[in-house]
């Protein structure tokens, strides 16, 4: 399967995905915008907590083309985070309290400079998360990262959008599930997901379909259960992540005629502490190219940072940044919906 | 004409119907949502048993409703059609059950 930006396709265009999200049909245009929304709970303009995440989009590029994906990633995606960039990246951190790295992609460990970035970046004892796809490390070329990560004490947090092969296939791809279970055997191996290593194996969960998260405790009972049963395999944490209408999943939402009941279960479902909560507020995101974005889904949407606030890494402030107005759109909905999400699950 | 009796978008108007008979409605709704609280039974497993209910009852908002429900919950399709089972099971069982009351019957009027 090809991304949408080599097929051409109109939805590679942010300005069409924006344009869908608020206007596509009757139905959509009558649901109220989500600034008005943050308004009535005094979230507008919504301002951020803090930056203590750091997060790096290293690249497009990934092995796997799923069709949920926000990113579009793929293959064929040539968009790589050069070396000079991931220095600047360094300079930032070297000069900001911040904690935490979080690496993400496409596949991240497709970046060439993946592993001396990860060392750099230990050597200033950050917290590392690198946000895997599992099926990376089962080709030859990465099939010694998981002892390298671990060496690094990196935090793997991994997809796997269901515990059992139909779904997960259904949205990564045929074969991704048992190869998802042999990779996660290699981790467990080597220590990852035991309680007692300290060696943190995160799963994330997201709708294989147009319907949300359920109870993230619940789901990680249910998934802890059967991998164990099924596979005796660990994990330490759960995250449940809303799929949020842009990109590839906005392409399955418009397809399967499933966008206007979505995008009003995301709006009536919005909840007041889920906004409270929203990653924005204490996350800052970076391009490829250096450029900087509220979050990754932002990013995907080519929604910069405000206009007057740091734009690009070079530009690093954390001052200006943590004074900046995040930029929102309808798509937001997805983070507020029912019990919130992020990039670390559940918000409430 | 476009009438039709079933219309996906009443269920959202659900809760409209407090507008004829509010006190009852407004107790009803409250109860509605403390059965489906988590309890002795997880919400996962209420949310299976209404999902069987609902086809017992073949009424297309209730299935709607706790399809999409058992799959936000977690369940999957295996478990899904189980539970459509059970209830086929219960409701087929019901009428054959009565079979024996024919057989009675019978065996009473025969010589």
């Amino acid at each position: 399967m090809k991304s949408l930006i080599a097929q051409s396709h109109s939805l590679a265009d942010p300005e069409v995905q924006l344009d869908i999200i608020n206007n596509q049909t009757e139905k959509v245009k009558r649901l109220e915008k989500f600034e008005s929304k943050m308004d009535e709970i005094g979230l507008f303009p919504l301002k951020p907590t803090g930056i203590e995440i750091f997060q790096i989009n290293v690249g497009y590029m990934c092995n796997m083309t799923c069709k949920h994906c926000h990113v579009d990633a793929g293959p064929d995606r040539q968009e790589i985070m050069t070396k000079e960039t991931l220095e600047y990246c360094l300079d930032a951190l070297e000069h900001s309290d911040i904690e935490t790295v979080d690496l993400t992609g496409g596949a991240p460990e497709m970046n060439p400079h993946f592993r001396w970035f990860v060392d750099e970046v230990a050597k200033l004892r950050k917290d590392i998360i690198v946000r895997s796809n599992l099926t990376i490390l089962d080709t030859r070329k990465f099939e010694d990262l998981p002892q390298f990560m671990a060496d690094h004490g990196v935090e793997i947090t991994c997809s796997l959008p269901f515990y059992n092969r139909r779904r997960t296939d259904a949205q990564r791809g045929e074969g991704t599930y048992d190869k998802s279970m042999k990779v996660l055997k290699i981790l467990n191996e080597i220590g990852y997901g035991k309680e007692e290593s300290g060696l943190e194996l995160n799963l994330v969960y997201n709708p294989v379909g147009a319907f949300l998260p359920g109870d993230q405790e619940s789901l990680k009972q249910q998934y802890k259960d059967r991998l164990w049963k099924d596979h005796g395999i660990e994990f330490n944490d759960l995250f449940t992540i809303t799929n949020l209408p842009i990109s590839r999943y906005l392409n399955f939402l418009v397809t399967s005629g499933n966008l206007d009941e979505y995008m009003e279960k995301l709006v009536t479902s919005f909840n007041p502490a889920a906004a409270e909560g929203v990653m924005c507020r204490n996350t800052i995101s970076i391009g490829w190219d250096g450029t900087l974005y509220d979050c990754d889904f932002n990013q995907m949407l080519k929604m910069e940072t405000e206009n007057g606030s740091p734009q690009h890494i070079k530009d690093w402030d954390l001052d200006a940044l943590n004074d900046r107005e995040i930029i929102t759109n309808q798509h937001c909905y997805g983070c507020t919906a029912g019990a919130g999400s992020s990039c670390g699950g559940a918000t409430t | 004409m476009d009438k039709k009796y079933y219309d996906p978008e009443d269920l959202k108007k659900f809760g409209d119907v407090t507008e004829f008979q509010k006190e009852l409605g407004d107790k009803f709704f409250e109860y509605y949502g403390s059965v489906f609280e988590e309890g002795a039974l997880t919400k996962r497993e209420k949310a299976l048993i209404a999902l069987a209910v609902a086809h017992v009852i073949q009424c297309p908002y209730c299935i709607d409703a706790y399809t999409d429900e058992t799959l936000q919950q977690g369940c999957s399709e295996e478990q899904m059609m189980e539970a459509v089972h059970v209830a086929t099971a219960i409701r087929g069982g019901s009428s054959l059950v009565h079979g024996v009351q024919m057989m009675n019957q019978v065996k009473k009027l025969s010589m």
